[in-house]
């Protein structure tokens, strides 16, 4: 069984989120992590690797200093790594991400492709099913739990108030949530055979069936007219009245917010 | 010469460092309270491969360096001394002179088991009458047909009562000089947990690193077996105290990261702190003592890891790891005083952490050979 397994390098939020002047995240300045929803889809795998003796891909597009992420994933136990990396590429949004990483999947055998639900620094949830649809694959969102039975994966798939058991035949694509699982620590002796591994580089040129329209900031539908950090709230205002002047209040207040 | 870490050895002291925070801080305060061996944390050290980091694969290790175990000894004990020592007892004094002097049987057999986690290691050298000194040491060892029959105790041993192999070392002969003076003649043995005549005395009521097992070894007409003479009879002494150049090394890691815990707590707290209106970070005393403890701790960290090179790459490294144990040691007894100063009386409640590390690094200075005798090993070097 071959799994591919697509992981991002982010932005560390953790210790708050810095801009460029122009808007755009200050990636330098921020300690870059892999994506906790990739890391948890990268766990899941490894766990199908100890039953089955899988063979775990791990793939990645992004800059050249996004080959940390992939050595820390080959630490944990993954077999390969890809890194898709060009500057034709850049500044992709999720359709010209999702049409990049489809191009680069096309090169490569896969019973099952997990992503992560979403990634921290976009929050879109969007490349997982993308990519499915590009390579027209069945896709089974937001997996809590994933299960391989025979030529099939059962995945327990989180809703808002139950979750959905699916069970799909494989090929297929599975989106992963950071509560599937917690992943395991690197070994240090991983870690230093993760550095003696070769890390496969693609381009643009290596790319299947993708058509140059479709790719980088050019290929990107997405404007994005402004970001920022999330705005503190003020510390609000407390009144102490009794219910009836309180409901009359609210009415008000949310009168004047023109909220009805 | 390049004093940066390749990326590889970032990525090890990436990973010792969110294990240490994530499984190793939280249990320290209560390790310490309880005195209770870490016992979880160290199963998923072994899970890990924190057991056997300098050993090469072909003996079930990660195949590192001595730099990486230095680093993991480090980070741990940047949160907990008493986690750090669990694996430099364990790393430096029953692995490596397993790994160094072994036979080829020993080293399938034991490394293998303690590096991959199985078991865990501990040396016994220490008497009661025999600390710095030595030849006054009274364990025996008798050879008996195909075993050794050993009679005696040692004392003040780290991973004493949860430790699975020991190394032993014993007297097997005493000989006369030209002048007629009688000399202990010492071999080392391998000893296993559980082995007929070998049992467990007083646990030692500590004032620091409180959760390390630290126990009396008794042995009453302990048998074992012939093969488990490790290296040749007679070399035992030479064995023990290469055997504690290692354990230096990684005892001087300890060291350091009792200190570097230490200052980054000073520095989290002088900055949240206020005193007439203002943070006493603020105030130049601070400020300067900050920045006296910071040289001194990069100063502790670059003799750690020149020691650590050293015997990656040298056959001898006495003076190496002798110094890099004497100055780190007496950094982390001079930072940690110091930095229990700048919290006041904070500084000297439980619930803040540099108690317990001001009393954990007393030890650093005194096991494993007291700084006073690491300046005898260096000075003894520079005036032969």
């Amino acid at each position: 069984m071959k799994i591919v397994v697509c992981i991002k390098q982010v932005p560390d939020t953790k210790g708050g989120v810095k801009f460029n002047p122009d808007g755009t995240l200050d990636r330098a300045a921020m300690l870059a992590i892999m994506n906790p929803d990739d890391k948890a889809g990268l766990e899941a795998a490894l766990r199908i690797k100890d039953e089955t003796g899988a063979e775990v891909t791990v793939l990645t597009m992004g800059l050249p200093k996004a080959d940390d992420v992939l050595r820390e994933a080959l630490a944990m136990g993954a077999d390969n790594a890809i890194l898709v990396t060009d500057r034709v590429l850049g500044g992709a949004d999720t359709w010209a991400t999702s049409t990049t990483i489809a191009g680069a999947l096309r090169n490569i055998d896969y019973d099952l492709i997990i992503t992560g639900r979403q990634a921290i620094d976009g929050d879109t949830a969007q490349v997982g099913p993308q990519i499915a649809e590009h390579l027209g694959l069945p896709v089974i969102s937001y997996a809590e739990e994933i299960k391989v039975e025979g030529d099939s994966v059962v995945v327990k798939r989180q809703y808002e108030d139950r979750y959905h058991e699916i069970k799909a035949k494989m090929p297929c694509l599975i989106t992963a949530l950071s509560e599937l699982n917690v992943p395991r620590y690197m070994t240090p002796g991983g870690i230093f055979d993760a550095y003696e591994k070769e890390v496969t580089v693609w381009g643009r040129p290596d790319l299947k069936d993708v058509d140059d329209s479709n790719l980088g900031l050019k290929g990107s539908p997405t404007k994005i007219a402004k970001a920022s950090d999330k705005v503190r709230k003020g510390a609000g205002e407390k009144v102490n009245l009794d219910p009836t002047e309180s409901v009359s209040y609210l009415m008000d207040k949310l009168k004047e917010k023109h909220v009805i | 010469m390049d004093f940066t870490l390749d990326k590889k050895h970032e990525m090890a002291r990436s990973l010792f460092k969110e294990f240490a925070e994530t499984e190793v801080k939280p249990l320290a305060q209560e390790v310490d309270e309880t005195e209770v061996f870490p016992r979880e944390t160290v199963t998923k050290m072994q899970k890990y491969g924190f057991m056997g980091i300098p050993v090469p694969k072909e003996y079930g290790g990660q195949g590192c360096d001595p730099l990486t175990y230095v680093m993991c000894v480090e980070e741990l004990s940047k949160v907990c001394g008493t986690t750090g020592v669990i694996v430099s007892a364990h790393t430096s004094l029953c692995v490596d002179p397993i790994l160094t002097y072994g036979t080829e049987e020993q080293k399938q057999k034991y490394v293998r088991a303690l590096a991959t986690g199985e078991k865990l290691g501990a040396f016994a050298l220490t008497e009661p009458g025999a600390g710095t000194d030595a030849q006054g040491a009274q364990t025996k060892a008798v050879l008996d047909g195909d075993e050794w029959v050993l009679n005696g105790s040692k004392c003040f041993i780290t991973n004493g009562k949860e430790a699975d192999v020991y190394i032993v070392i014993a007297i097997t002969s005493v000989t006369e000089d030209k002048r007629g003076r009688k000399k202990k003649n010492f071999s080392a043995f391998i000893v296993d947990k559980g082995a007929p005549g070998f049992s467990f005395g007083t646990k030692e009521k500590k004032m620091g690193i409180r959760g390390s097992s630290t126990y009396e070894l008794i042995f009453e007409d302990c048998r074992i077996p012939k093969e488990n003479l490790l290296g040749p009879e007679g070399k035992g002494f030479p064995i023990a105290m290469h055997t504690l150049d290692g354990g230096r090394i990684g005892i001087a890691a300890q060291a350091l990261g009792i200190a570097e815990g230490a200052l980054e707590r000073a520095i989290a707290y002088t900055k949240e702190r206020k005193q007439f209106g203002r943070s006493i970070a603020q105030q130049q005393n601070t400020q300067f003592k900050i920045a006296d403890m910071a040289t001194r701790v990069e100063a502790a960290q670059l003799l750690v890891y020149k020691a650590a090179m050293a015997k990656a790459t040298q056959k001898v490294y006495s003076v190496e790891a002798a110094k890099a144990k004497l100055f780190a040691a007496e950094t982390a007894m001079a930072v940690t005083t110091e930095v229990v100063q700048l919290f006041g009386g904070y500084g000297y409640i439980r619930e803040y952490d540099v108690e317990r590390m001001m009393r954990d690094a007393k030890i650093t200075e005194i096991y494993e050979g007291t700084s006073e005798v690491q300046r005898m090993v260096i000075s003894g070097a520079l005036l032969k």
